[in-house]
């Protein structure tokens, strides 16, 4: 472990700058729609802050994404603007999408964000295409494709891991797993880790502790690194807890009340604030300051949102074609 | 399937002769000669693997490069997926999916990602993918090996579908469909690859959408496609002898089809056969049909007459499988029966 890489005090409190806003951005999310002020199908990331975070600081701008309808918290750490993502889930023109896609498809390739699917498991063959790009023209980028347990139970993750591990692709693969698959549990639909199946295809397959922000980050760090190098992909199964049922106003009676409870307790977003501070690597008021920047930003994004315009019908017609239809 | 050695690419005379085979693996060589993002993937694709398992895209492993020309496992769904995200970054893959029936277990590749992406990220993101695929009854291979689902396909927003009949058309339409900058469906006849007709010219474009008026006629318009064509154009000889004038009309491009030319030529002779070997009912001829009685209801001087595939599996046993899909036959009995109506 000592080899590990570990992030410095800087990259210490920019991973948590982005689980705060995710963190943030959900409870807003979810008081917004509970005050009335927006209605869309909302997925709460709520709990799986570190996973994203302690990966999206060892990307860069070029570096690729493929997330799923569980994304949000994907998309921001990536580096989604407040605003471009609050007009899209209230279907604004002003958008990342014009408004066209939603929640569940949150689009941004300034950032590297390729695609957002509403498809279990439908994340990885497409990465895999942006992985072959980059490996055709010695590009140097990854792609990092986010999904969760229950997709690994998908064939779409056979087909894909075994390509990717032919073919040595620049490629990713993160297993969130949150322990649900919409409203069954992991242990009732595979009898392994997720990380295991990796040597079914001669890849590498780490199952890491997704709230601790230090292995999160050196685990990523190992697999983009031999990415980058021209190595292949890396499976990483990241362990975590959904805060939540699978969607929001799902009652969540199926899961077991002392589990989650327990998982609360050790939220990872106070739980690594903490740490910051208890290491001096942050002030209280320094994350304190920080958190206010993001409430703000927030309180912003989603005044912007609500007064943006609604796309006018005519959009029925565009972007279905390269050619506005007829 | 035997394997023919594609025709020589490069300013082959007017005069000469090749397959669609051949116009095929010409258009992608061209393209691939040309744009260096244009790039190929599917089972067996490869020289090693021999080019495909009809030799389809025989010599392009070769000459450009196993890194551009790559065979995969057998695995559709990630064919279409590396093709689509390969397609985000400004490559143009031409992906195979060997048989038209193995388009299923691609369908939400194609369906809820290729063909949606433009729209769902509103413009940011499009998929200039080419989806080649085989089919068509006639080799004997019974009931998940010869489908034409065409239908399916261009019932969803976001696809372009289409299905040469002939060596030219088969060059100019693959040329445009890697020039396009959204996904097309590219539907190829296996029974016909191999017949031989005029060679198409280097450079050549079919544009997508555009039918093409093989004969003209006044009595009765004949619209067909992909093998059809080869039932209808004896139909329409017959018909002459018979004193009826069929104009047959060459769809080629099935989504978006070439409503103006149908529609005025079906304005013209009154009377409309529409000729598929998928399955009748909810079919591209429920379509056409719709919409001549939409915009030329009252003009008709007989109901729209639908011949299509029998509404079963494809059958094995050969006497079957010939009576399914529909033959010169029952064209010229469809025509006559309109003209006496």
């Amino acid at each position: 472990m000592s080899n590990r890489a570990t992030p410095d005090a800087a990259t210490q409190i920019e991973i948590y700058r982005r689980m705060a806003l995710i963190k943030a951005n959900d409870e807003r999310s979810r008081k917004v729609i509970m005050n009335g002020r927006l209605v869309m199908p909302y997925y709460s990331p709520r709990g799986q802050e570190v996973i994203p975070s302690a990966i999206s600081v060892n990307l860069s701008d070029e570096d690729y994404i493929c997330t799923i309808y569980r994304g949000s918290h994907d998309q921001l750490a990536k580096g989604l603007p407040l605003k471009d993502l609050w007009a899209e889930v209230a279907g604004r023109t002003t958008g990342t999408c014009k408004g066209k896609g939603g929640p569940m498809h949150v689009t941004y390739p300034t950032k590297g964000i390729m695609v957002t699917t509403g498809i279990v498991g439908s994340t990885m063959p497409i990465a895999n295409g942006l992985a072959w790009g980059s490996q055709l023209r010695g590009d140097g980028r990854v792609t990092v494709a986010s999904f969760g347990d229950g997709a690994a139970n998908i064939g779409a993750f056979h087909e894909s891991l075994n390509l990717a591990a032919v073919w040595k692709l620049p490629v990713i693969f993160v297993c969130q797993n949150n322990e649900w698959g919409e409203h069954t549990a992991y242990d009732k639909t595979s009898n392994v880790k997720v990380a295991d199946r990796a040597a079914a295809y001669g890849m590498p397959g780490v199952r890491v502790d997704g709230n601790d922000p230090f292995e999160m980050y050196a685990v990523a760090n190992e697999a983009i690194a031999r990415a980058r190098a021209g190595e292949g992909p890396t499976l990483i199964e990241a362990m975590t807890y959904r805060f939540f049922g699978h969607v929001f106003g799902d009652a969540d009676a199926y899961m077991d009340k002392a589990r989650k409870a327990d998982a609360m307790a050790n939220d990872p977003v106070p739980r690594f604030r903490a740490k910051l501070i208890e290491t001096g690597v942050a002030t209280e008021g320094q994350l304190a300051k920080m958190e206010a920047a993001i409430e703000k930003d927030i309180d912003e994004a989603v005044e912007f949102a609500l007064a943006s315009d609604f796309p006018g019908v005519e959009e029925l017609k565009r972007d279905v074609f390269a050619e506005e239809m007829a | 399937m035997n394997a023919e050695t594609p025709m020589a690419p490069a300013n082959s005379a007017k005069a000469a002769k090749a397959n669609i085979l051949q116009g095929i693996n010409a258009a992608i060589a061209d393209a691939m000669e040309e744009d260096e993002n244009v790039i190929a993937l599917g089972e067996d694709l490869a020289d090693p693997e021999e080019g495909g398992v009809c030799g389809v895209t025989k010599g392009l492993s070769s000459r450009f490069g196993e890194h551009r020309v790559r065979s995969t496992p057998i695995s559709e769904q990630a064919i279409i997926g590396a093709a689509i995200g390969a397609s985000l970054v400004g490559f143009k893959p031409i992906a195979e999916i060997m048989l038209m029936n193995f388009t299923t277990v691609a369908m939400d590749m194609i369906v809820n990602h290729a063909a949606k992406l433009r729209f769902m990220s509103g413009g940011q993101t499009h998929v200039p993918i080419v989806i080649r695929t085989m089919t068509g009854t006639g080799f004997a291979s019974g009931g998940q090996h010869c489908d034409y689902l065409e239908a399916w396909f261009a019932h969803t927003a976001g696809i372009k579908v289409v299905a040469p009949s002939s060596p030219q058309d088969a060059y100019g339409l693959m040329r445009s469909a890697i020039d396009d900058p959204d996904p097309v469906l590219f539907i190829e006849n296996l029974p016909t690859y191999w017949s031989p007709a005029e060679a198409p010219e280097k450079g050549h474009r079919v544009p997508i959408g555009k039918a093409n008026v093989l004969s003209e006629g006044s009595d009765v318009t004949i619209i067909a496609y992909a093998r059809m064509i080869q039932e209808a154009t004896p139909a329409v000889a017959k018909l002459r002898e018979a004193g009826i004038s069929a104009e047959l009309i060459d769809l080629r491009t099935i989504a978006p089809w070439d409503q103006e030319t149908v529609v005025k030529s079906v304005a013209k002779t009154g009377r409309a056969i529409i000729v598929h070997e998928a399955v009748t009912p909810f079919g591209a001829g429920a379509e056409i049909a719709a919409v001549l009685n939409e915009q030329l209801f009252g003009r008709l001087k007989a109901p729209v007459k639908r011949l299509g595939g029998a509404f079963c599996p494809v059958p094995f046993s050969k006497p079957l499988e010939t009576a399914f899909a529909p033959q010169t036959a029952d064209i010229v009995a469809a025509a006559e029966a309109l003209i006496k109506s």
